[in-house]
């Protein structure tokens, strides 16, 4: 036997069981052990989308339109295909800039407009208290029926009419109680409620299971399994149509507009909001959602047809299919069963409620009530020093006043729908808000204006389409209202709209509020022209992929303000506790051990605007933040300043990290020129230095000898002849090193003159031998050359310095050797390419480690007081340098002891082709 | 009187020139033509003055002069250096070696001698 206090013990049981279940989530969440971080619980809790509609009303539905049930879940179906990227995107926003309603999400695109958060609530509202009144409808009915156990009465026949009522009135008390309980101990600026997350996802799986175990009793239990049960009703033949699809145009218009509707309806119902996207933890558990909420739906709706096929079949017209989940276990007797149902659907019906209220009233404290009171300037409210109270009494006050709204909505309306229906008139109000939403994910150009006139005139057209007409069937207007439309214009007929017939309602009223929705926003928008924030908004909303929020959103905050500012501001609404707890771990994060280190940047007051956006709303946010920072909203030309600075002082920075890299590049040139210009002056130096050196030897000597002459005229005369005959070798040496110092700087300079012509080097070796014969007779020392009469190629030189070099090796060969006993060799060789000239010497040979040096300036190598007249240590330098640049090298082979030869090679003129041309046409 | 000079230089005609100018003043005079004879000739000859050329085969004077200064038996004696180098580092450089008094080529033979004469007393 169920007696009413049973099933009020097993209902305040479930809620009991319910709010354990949240207050254990809660309390996890605390500690930081969080069990909804998973996406298990995240699909399940998605299934709060699934509310006595479907748990009584998909039967109802199916009982009279066959699978006329199917689209609306076949509409989230098809959308959680795309979840990963319109549903993330809203998420990523969300989480972005702490946006924590859907009121808040499309206020916030279009500039943070608290009127456009205020229009959203009221339709919010008013869409969505149908929704809820038919979830006191539900379970109301389902307690005054199952207290009626054994006989299956209905509401409306029941003989304690009044009680029913009654009962619908505590309901809605009750559960306006446990929504408080559960949504609004605490503030928190996300928004989040973990615990009660939890609970839904606990009651998704009761009234699944509750849902399941009705279906397989009445499948397997009352008849023989799926087959028997479409077998039996298909020999019924007022059954049969619903097993097909009726052929009409009509149908699938209608089955088109609520996939489309249902569609919509998963993404803009508050409570789709709230759990979608306020209460996700990871945005990556999208990815399991997308395939366990459509299997959720697929397990729900198996057993939606046996058990409306079985109810008909079994009571026929007398019982509301709406019950049959409920009474077809009673009219088999069996209690837990029926018991169960019924937890199944308060399950269902308690869950829609709790998160549906609390997401409205989230709304309505945030964007309708909070604004009016923080703008009603007699309040005070801006010097309140702890505002959170006042804002969870708000929100407690806005819970309650919708449940009455949906009680008084049940009571005038409550008998005129059916279950789905009821939902139905939800679901198109709530779908005016697609456009503005989809609009903010990826079209730049939606206005302000174009929001607020898409929005009103998509609600209105609801109103008039479906709402007064709701009225109108329920006595409220004049039946005529629908029959011949307002003042019997039947072209306004409102569900016959200028003349469109053929559809049903839900259709009817979607084709012309989306139409009028859509039309308005995007006509609007593209009149008009968006203002700085907008544009700023679009952005931050389009490309939210593509930005990092918290610095990009800072970048349009130009002002600053200190902590001593917001933390008070902060405080009010949040608490000053909890504000300061935010404010700390924002300052660790960025590094810093206290508050006071904390600088007034405009990173800072974005900080602050987030946190108060997600207890007051992005608009209201806004507008305090703007209180305290004495800040204007920037002008559309300031933004593009910005914009146009940012654009510039990017490319700016690349400019100069080029430059820099090329500064860089330059430094590192100029720092090895430099060296290198340090070397060659000092090597300078050290030339200078070498030639006054060996310049001032000889005037020494001349010097000296001059004086000593000068001042004894007594010299004898062979010591006066050796004195003068040294001034005059000393002045030949002076002279000569004179020129060929001279001679060295032009040819390292490049302004030697050359007068180059093509010469026979036997003519120029034959001349240099002559020139220095003298030197050899004195010298007694043999001169040889090993050539005669060869004919040599000529080679292209000048004359003079070739001569030059030959006298100056001829020279040094003459000052090495032992006079009498020396013997000097010139050979010459031809190669390929090269015409080489050796001049041996018998001398004392040079050590292999002086064989470069002797090339080097002023170097001297070897006996020094051989009595012969020194070289100037220029000769061999200069040599070097002239075959150099002939085009030739000069070098020395040398042992100790085994003489030296100095060897020169001059290129010879290509060789003329002849030879090919030859072998070429040997071949040919 | 028989005081004792020794020339260290390398070029001939210097040499030359400064031995005749110490033989008419009356000078013993020894010859070295490089830093090592020159060193030599100075620990056995005990020479009171030394002309150190700076620029020498073997052993330039600088190194000559320090090593003389190092040497007790030769701490008495003058020595001039003779250096056709006319940089102020070198001068420096020579003084810091210990000479008594530093010539820049081409020198005046009238103001050597005096110099000569006079560190001599």
């Amino acid at each position: 036997m169920l007696q009413g206090w049973v099933i009020l013990l097993v209902a305040f049981a479930y809620l009991g069981v319910l709010f354990a279940v949240a207050y254990y989530g809660d309390k996890r969440a605390e500690a930081r052990r969080s069990i909804i971080a998973n996406p298990y619980i995240y699909a399940l809790s998605l299934a709060v989308y699934c509310s006595t509609w479907t748990f009584y009303g998909s039967v109802g539905r199916a009982a009279s339109t066959g699978i006329g049930f199917l689209p609306i879940y076949l509409g989230p179906t098809l959308t959680a295909a795309l979840w990963w990227f319109a549903m993330r995107k809203i998420i990523r926003i969300s989480k972005a800039y702490r946006i924590t309603s859907i009121a808040d999400f499309i206020a916030n695109r279009y500039g943070k407009s608290q009127l456009l958060a205020g229009l959203v609530t009221v339709i919010a509202v008013l869409g969505v208290v149908p929704y809820i009144s038919l979830q006191l409808k539900a379970i109301s009915g389902s307690f005054t029926i199952l207290s009626n156990y054994p006989n299956v009465v209905m509401p409306s026949q029941a003989v304690a009419q009044s009680f029913a009522n009654n009962t619908a009135l505590y309901l809605a008390l009750m559960l306006a109680a446990f929504t408080i309980l559960f949504g609004t101990r605490h503030l928190d600026a996300t928004e989040r409620h973990e615990g009660m997350v939890a609970a839904i996802a606990f009651e998704s799986v009761v009234k699944l299971l509750a849902f399941l175990v009705v279906g397989a009793f009445v499948t397997f239990g009352v008849y023989r399994g799926f087959g028997d049960i479409f077998r039996l009703a298909q020999q019924e033949p007022s059954l049969r149509p619903l097993m097909t699809v009726p052929d009409t145009s009509g149908n699938y218009t209608s089955w088109g507009f609520l996939i489309l509707l249902s569609m919509l309806s998963i993404f803009a119902l508050p409570r789709q909001f709230q759990i979608a996207v306020v209460e996700n933890v990871d945005e990556d558990h999208l990815r399991k959602a997308t395939w366990l909420f459509p299997l959720y739906l697929l397990l729900i709706n198996v057993f939606v047809l046996p058990i409306a096929l079985g109810g008909l079949m079994v009571f026929g017209p007398g019982v509301d299919a709406d019950t049959f989940v409920l009474t077809l276990p009673m009219a088999h007797q069996k209690e837990a069963i029926a018991a169960f149902a019924f937890v199944g659907g308060l399950s269902a019906g308690t869950g829609m409620v709790i998160v549906e209220t609390i997401a409205l009233s989230t709304m309505v404290c945030n964007d309708l009530v909070m604004p009016v009171l923080l703008r009603w300037k007699s309040l005070r409210l801006n010097e309140r020093a702890d505002l959170s109270r006042l804002l969870l009494l708000i929100r407690r006050c806005a819970i309650t006043g919708i449940l009455m709204l949906g009680y008084i909505h049940f009571r005038a309306a409550g008998e005129a729908y059916a279950l789905v229906a009821t939902g139905l008139i939800s679901f198109a109000a709530v779908a005016q808000f697609a456009p503005a939403m989809f609009g903010s994910l990826y079209w730049r150009g939606g206005t302000h204006a174009g929001a607020i006139a898409g929005l009103s005139g998509g609600f209105a057209v609801w109103a008039y389409t479906l709402l007064l007409p709701s009225f109108a069937k329920s006595g409220w207007l004049p039946e005529t209202f629908i029959t011949a439309g307002p003042l019997g214009i039947s072209l306004l007929k409102p569900q016959e709209l200028f003349g469109l017939t053929g559809m049903d309602e839900i259709s009817h009223c979607l084709f012309w509020s989306l139409l009028a929705n859509v039309g308005l926003l995007v006509g609007v928008s593209l009149l008009g022209r968006q203002n700085a924030n907008e544009t700023e908004q679009a952005t931050l909303f389009v490309d939210v992929f593509r930005r990092t929020p918290a610095l990009e959103r800072s970048a349009f905050w130009r002002a600053s303000a200190s902590v001593a500012d917001l933390l008070p501001l902060i405080g009010r609404f949040l608490g000053p506790d909890r504000a300061r707890e935010s404010f700390l771990a924002y300052a660790r994060r960025r590094g810093m051990a206290s508050l006071d280190d904390l600088s007034a940047d405009r990173d800072l007051v974005a900080f602050a605007e987030n946190q108060l956006a997600g207890a007051i709303g992005g608009a209201s946010a806004r507008v305090m933040i703007a209180s305290v920072v004495q800040q204007q909203a920037p002008g559309i030309d300031e933004v593009m300043n910005i914009l146009d600075e940012a654009s510039q002082v990017r490319a700016y920075s690349r400019q100069l990290e080029q430059k820099s890299k090329q500064l860089e590049e330059a430094t590192s040139e100029l720092r090895a020129a430099n060296k290198a210009l340090q070397e060659l002056d000092r090597m300078k130096d050290d030339f200078v230095s070498t030639v006054t050196h060996e310049l001032r030897t000889p005037l020494t000597s001349i010097r000296a000898f001059s004086e000593i002459l000068l001042d004894d005229p007594e010299i004898r005369l062979p010591d006066r002849k050796r004195f003068l005959a040294t001034i005059v070798k000393e002045t030949q040496r002076l002279t000569r090193l004179i020129n060929q110092v001279l001679e060295l700087a032009k040819i390292e300079s490049g302004s030697a003159e050359w007068h180059t012509t093509e010469l026979d080097v036997k003519d120029v070796i034959r001349e240099s031998v002559e020139t220095t014969s003298q030197l050899f007779r004195e010298s007694r020392i043999g001169i040889f050359t090993a050539f005669d009469g060869e004919v040599l190629p000529r080679v292209t030189a000048d004359r003079d310095r070739l001569m030059q070099v030959l006298i100056n090796l001829l020279s040094n060969a003459v000052n090495v050797c032992r006079p009498g006993e020396g013997r000097v060799e010139i050979r010459l060789g031809i190669s390929r390419n090269f015409l080489r000239v050796d001049v041996r010497d018998n001398g004392p040979g040079i050590a292999a480690g002086d064989h470069e040096k002797v090339f080097e300036k002023f170097r001297q190598v070897g006996d020094t007081l051989t009595g012969k007249p020194r070289g100037t240590g220029l000769g061999l330098p200069i040599s070097r340098r002239i075959i150099e640049h002939f085009g030739g090298r000069l070098w020395v082979e040398s042992d100790l002891g085994e003489g030296a030869t100095f060897s020169f090679t001059l290129p010879l003129p290509r060789p003329p082709a002849d030879s090919d041309v030859t072998v070429a046409q040997a071949a040919g | 009187m028989g005081k004792r000079i020794l020339i260290v230089d390398d070029e001939p005609n210097i040499v030359t020139s400064l031995e005749y100018l110490m033989k008419r003043e009356g000078y013993e005079v020894q010859i070295a033509v490089d830093g090592e004879a020159g060193l030599k000739a100075a620990a056995g000859g005990a020479p009171d003055l030394i002309l150190l050329d700076i620029m020498l085969p073997k052993m330039n004077g600088f190194e000559v002069c320090e090593r003389l200064r190092g040497d007790p038996r030769c701490r008495g004696v003058k020595i001039v250096m003779l250096t056709a180098k006319g940089r102020q580092a070198d001068t420096a450089r020579g003084m810091a070696a210990g000479a008594d008094l530093y010539v820049t080529k081409p020198f005046s033979t009238r103001e050597l001698v005096a110099q000569v004469k006079q560190m001599l007393g």
